[in-house]
């Protein structure tokens, strides 16, 4: 790791001060990814400002048939919610998936949607139950806040603060890890609510994405069937030693089926 | 440099450190507890973890400064002097080591998973596990000694 000066701020306000301090800041929320990239030496900058325990940044709360997760809350918190499990369990089962125990007694929710990695699992829940970001400058919606591999809506430095998860009449996420770094190979996240269904999938492309066909057939009949014989492009897909592009798009529709098998059992 | 103060097995600690200091480091080279291992670069094999505050964490895996005052313990804080805890009884009990480098890192898991998950059967801890990596067992007599010990400590 490159030197660097640690902050640890001990507010919003001052975390956005020490940041515009700063020659090259970066964030740093639970640290499971930001610091093994800079072990590998992969990013070098010259203050990292520490906001995992400023007061107020982690919790979960219910409001009607929202459940909000601030932004610092970790993985392990949503996983093991007692809200989260009543009012979104697939939400909660998708947290108690990502990686280790011991990674998601760090990681934050914040940290892991700043992130967007192409392979990572909250993007599919948030793209999934169209949740809205909120940020300190404003609020953002699913379909707008990912936009490419690594990249997002949000500004430099823009922090996100909290996550609202509207509850669905049915959900569920079913992902096929790779067996040794445990991030998604191809995960999907199907829900049903009012609003209609939604299909979001991730590890298979650059960024998370829908499969609006499959979101029609499963309007018209939320059923394994309806999405058995619905095939994405493997264009666009990720290949990788662990698996082609071919590949993946034939597991898209295998999990999109489990996934709705799941919702509906 | 930044000071660094904390807890670790229950005696207080402060130093100056670099601020890029892992606590891992910080653990081993200034404390000199070299018990808790690195035997990864990419955060995944789990020789390193430690409680911290209670949890299970990879210490290669945070500063030193992000554990400012907070409470540590190692794998040298299990044994109550020359008596072993009881999960290091039951690795030794059922040989759930070979080469031993992970070990450290496993039992601490173990530790974080018993206290956590009552009644844990044999497909939970090998879940658990997951951040928990052994070249040499195969792991089977690991998991036996984390069932073994997760009952005696229940009864
Ligand atoms: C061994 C291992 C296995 C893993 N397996 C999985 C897996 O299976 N699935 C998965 O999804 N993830 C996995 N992860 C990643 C993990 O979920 C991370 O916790 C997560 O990606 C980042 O969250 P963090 O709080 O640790 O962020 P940090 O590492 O602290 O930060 C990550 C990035 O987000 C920025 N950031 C942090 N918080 C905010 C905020 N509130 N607002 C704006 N920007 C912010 C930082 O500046 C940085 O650029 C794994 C990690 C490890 C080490
Ligand atoms: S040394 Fe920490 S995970 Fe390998
Ligand atoms: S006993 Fe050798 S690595 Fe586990």
């Amino acid at each position: 790791m490159y030197a660097l000066k640690y902050h640890r701020a001990k507010s919003l306000d001052e975390a956005k001060q020490l940041i515009s301090q700063s020659e090259d800041p970066k964030i740093v929320a639970g640290g499971q990814t930001l610091i093994p990239t800079l072990k590998q030496r992969l990013a070098s900058p010259s203050d990292l400002i520490d906001i995992a325990n400023l007061p107020d940044f982690a919790g979960i709360s219910v409001s009607g048939d929202t459940v909000s997760v601030k932004a610092g809350t970790k993985h392990f918190e949503v996983a093991t919610s007692a809200d989260v499990q009543g009012k979104i369990p697939a939400l909660a089962h998708l947290a108690g998936l990502i990686g280790d125990p011991h990674v998601r007694h760090m990681g934050t929710i914040g940290g892991s949607l700043a992130n967007n990695d192409p392979s990572a699992d909250y993007p599919a829940a948030v793209l999934g139950l169209n949740a809205t970001v909120h940020t300190t400058e404003r609020q953002i919606g699913a379909d707008d806040f990912f936009q490419g591999m690594f990249e997002t809506a949000l500004e430099e430095n823009e922090i996100i603060t909290s996550v609202d998860f509207p509850a669905a009449e049915k959900a569920a996420y079913m992902k096929f890890p790779n067996p040794a770094s445990r991030y998604a190979m191809v995960g999907v996240f199907v829900a049903k609510t009012s609003g209609g269904v939604r299909v979001a999938v991730t590890g298979a492309g650059a960024c998370v994405f829908r499969v609006p066909e499959m979101e029609q057939a499963l309007a018209a009949n939320f059923a394994p069937d309806a999405v058995a014989s619905i095939k994405v492009p493997a264009d666009d897909l990720n290949s990788d030693i662990h698996g082609s592009a071919e590949y993946r798009a034939h597991l898209v529709t295998v999990m999109a089926k489990r996934a709705v098998a799941a919702a509906i059992a | 440099m930044t000071t660094v103060s904390m807890t670790v097995n229950g005696k207080a600690v402060s130093e100056d450190v670099e601020d890029r200091t892992l606590l891992v480091h910080y653990i081993r080279d200034h404390l000199r507890l070299t018990g808790t291992h690195v035997g990864c670069d990419t955060s995944q094999c789990g020789a390193c973890v430690v409680h911290v505050d209670g949890r299970a964490v990879k210490s290669c895996t945070m500063l030193a400064a992000q554990a400012e005052g907070a409470d540590i313990k190692t794998i040298e804080g299990l044994a109550d002097g020359d008596t072993l805890h009881p999960v290091q009884a039951a690795f030794k009990e059922h040989h759930g080591l070979q080469c031993g480098f992970c070990t450290p890192g496993m039992i601490m898991c173990a530790v974080d998973m018993i206290r956590r998950i009552p009644n844990l059967d044999e497909k939970t801890i090998r879940e658990e596990l997951e951040g928990n990596l052994c070249r040499c067992t195969g792991y089977q007599n690991i998991v036996k000694a984390i069932k073994a010990a997760s009952e005696e400590m229940r009864a």
